[in-house]
């Protein structure tokens, strides 16, 4: 970042030393962050609950004819999920045992809904960070060509086919993608992902081709737009005119003046489709047979398993609530400008 | 603008909107795909559940299904419940988002936090999410159920945006000057500040539509169809996705409609999102 600091910024100049008021400033701030997203999570666990516990009745949904029948079988299930307490008393029971560890019984298999998410989990990150890995320099690439040839024919397509693509759903994306590679026109890769009980996905690299695929045309074109705004904008400022007229070659200063400055809008950027993956994948798992939590999650519906459909909830929004705290840290920490207002 | 201003009317917004290249092909697409939608019923060659011959065979323009029913008057009976659940959705998630965004941008203060904090939340699930977790404990999705989830995971979204927009408005002159003259503020809200969000609105609108028919589609995809008997392009394609390597037309046909309408209302919400920017 030292090269693009061309001209001083007003509001760093007006900023004290960094010293002791600083850093309690940070920690007060970070606190604050912190909090909001613990009472966040809260919320989100009323949501769930009350989504998945108040709105019906899981037990009439699984039993359904056989609801007044099987009276034995009903009682078993209204005992797993505690059905003669209260809402409330049921809520904190969960709550409880959410914090604890132990966040209820399988009604599908009998088995605590823990053990059996874990691997599932670790696939899914796998899935996002892999997508994410291979999205960034995309999306940057996409970006940077797009604006090097700025409201001229090229940008004007690329543009329009980015804006177009990123309307269309990812699991239509995908079936295209598995008609086009795997299965109607060439035969490259395999249409389903293929992994043991024991295995991971990775072991059979081949498999995750599409998967991966899938989820960096869902999500490159929203960054990439918005990278070639901000870019466009860096363009067109004062600095890189001055490091234009000192003669720096253009592509070094893309590189070097333009890139680095538009990073952070893109980390948000990043963090919110980051985020959104999160949901993202439950399409993109499915249509693949991905063994992750969205496959679960979808699975846990269709046999209205809710405890199970409770936890991966939990997780998913989770998930959400982190990246974009540690994208705010991050952005932060990047903006010279944002980290003094902080600690001034 | 100066307090006398009349609100634009939406007409000429509608005409600024048609010079936009995108939107015309948006929008010409978009009316073609609902007209398809809308008429196609009546000139197809099969009933919605009649057998045409052994299941995923050729015959036909694009062979039949799992169950041995002509695609092709499959996908022209399927677009009906994906256009109006969809356009019901919108409509609902519009009112009850503008509603919120308004009322915290037009309250300001105490209420705008904890109206905004109490979105922010809702942001944390991934729209699917939702309509998922709620699909949980019922035994049979309704057309009502799925219109309301669909509607209610937007209404957040739409809320922060038109709280945005609203913002920029609620501080203007001729707002200040209803209020000066003594008016309700529900009426402020109508008469005032909602005519001047027209245009970004409909873009926001157009957007929504967008995810709607997504998101309609996916829940029919997943296996969470109303009526599992009935055409519907998401649940065409969970159906015959077996066969998509020996008979593709079963999945690719309706999968070309979603692409194409998606694309197509995408287009035309920009279009829109670019003429409300240009200004008055």
């Amino acid at each position: 970042m030292t090269q693009v600091a061309t001209l001083p910024d007003p509001l760093e100049e007006v900023a004290p030393p960094r010293g002791r008021s600083g850093g309690a400033a940070w920690g007060l701030w970070l606190l604050r962050r912190l909090g909001l997203a613990v009472f966040t999570l809260w919320l989100v666990s009323i949501l769930v609950f009350l989504a998945t516990a108040a709105l019906g009745d899981p037990v009439r949904a699984i039993l359904g004819r056989d609801y007044d029948s099987n009276v034995a079988k009903r009682e078993q299930l209204q005992g797993l999920l505690n059905s003669d307490h209260s809402v409330l008393w049921r809520y904190f029971h969960w709550l409880g045992g959410l914090l604890t560890g132990d966040p209820g019984t399988s009604l599908a298999n009998g088995q605590p809904v823990w053990g059996q998410v874990s691997s599932n989990v670790l696939n899914t990150l796998a899935l996002v960070l892999l997508s994410a890995l291979v999205m960034i320099p995309v999306a940057f690439g996409i970006a940077m060509i797009s604006s090097h040839f700025r409201r001229r024919r090229p940008d004007t397509v690329i543009q329009t086919i980015l804006l177009a693509l990123a309307g269309v759903p990812e699991f239509v994306t995908g079936i295209l993608l598995v008609a086009l590679f795997s299965t109607s026109v060439f035969h490259i890769f395999p249409a389903v992902t293929i992994s043991s009980a024991t295995g991971h996905p990775w072991d059979a690299p081949k498999g995750m081709v599409l998967p991966v695929a899938t989820l960096v045309v869902a999500v490159s074109p929203y960054v990439s737009r918005i990278v070639r705004a901000t870019l466009l904008e860096v363009l067109d400022s004062d600095y890189v005119e001055l490091a234009r007229l000192k003669g720096i070659p253009e592509p070094v200063v893309m590189r070097k003046h333009a890139l680095l400055n538009a990073i952070v809008p893109g980390i948000q950027v990043i963090a919110l489709q980051l985020a959104w993956l999160a949901g993202g994948v439950v399409l993109v798992e499915t249509l693949f047979s991905y063994p992750g939590v969205g496959f679960q999650l979808v699975d846990a519906v269709r046999s209205h398993d809710v405890p199970m459909v409770q936890l991966l909830s939990m997780i998913i929004a989770g998930v959400y609530v982190v990246v974009n705290l540690v994208a705010d840290l991050l952005s932060i920490l990047l903006t010279p400008r944002a980290r003094t207002a902080i600690s001034s | 603008m100066s307090a006398t201003t009349s609100p634009p009317r939406s007409s000429s917004f509608f005409r600024k909107a048609l010079r936009q290249k995108r939107f015309t092909f948006g929008f010409s697409v978009t009316v073609l795909v609902v007209a398809f939608a809308v008429f196609a019923p009546h000139l197809s060659p099969y009933g919605e559940n009649e057998t045409a011959g052994p299941p995923f065979a050729k015959d036909g323009v694009f062979g039949t299904d799992y169950l041995g029913q002509d695609v092709l008057s499959r996908l022209m009976h399927g677009g009906q419940s994906i256009l109006v659940i969809s356009l019901l959705a919108t409509l609902l998630g519009m009112v009850v988002g503008v509603l919120i965004g308004v009322v915290a941008a037009y309250s300001g203060g105490w209420w705008d936090e904890v109206i905004m904090r109490l979105n922010d939340v809702l942001l944390a699930f991934p729209q699917i999410l939702l309509a998922l977790v709620v699909l949980t404990a019922l035994e049979k999705p309704s057309n009502l159920v799925v219109i309301v989830l669909v509607g209610a995971s937007h209404a957040p979204r739409v809320a922060r945006v038109s709280r945005g927009v609203a913002l920029g408005i609620v501080s203007r002159d001729f707002v200040v000057a209803a209020e000066a003259l003594g008016e309700r503020r529900s009426r402020v809200i109508v008469a005032e500040v909602l005519p001047n969000m027209t245009g970004p609105l409909l873009a926001e609108a157009g957007l929504r539509l967008t995810y709607s028919i997504g998101l309609v589609a996916a829940l029919g995809f997943l296996g969470f169809a109303t009526d599992p008997g009935a055409a519907n392009w998401g649940l065409m394609m969970k159906e015959n996705q077996l066969a998509l390597s020996t008979q593709p037309w079963g999945v690719v046909a309706p999968v070309l409609m979603i692409a194409i309408f998606t694309i197509a209302t995408n287009l035309m919400a920009d279009g829109l999102a670019q003429a409300s920017q240009k200004g008055d």
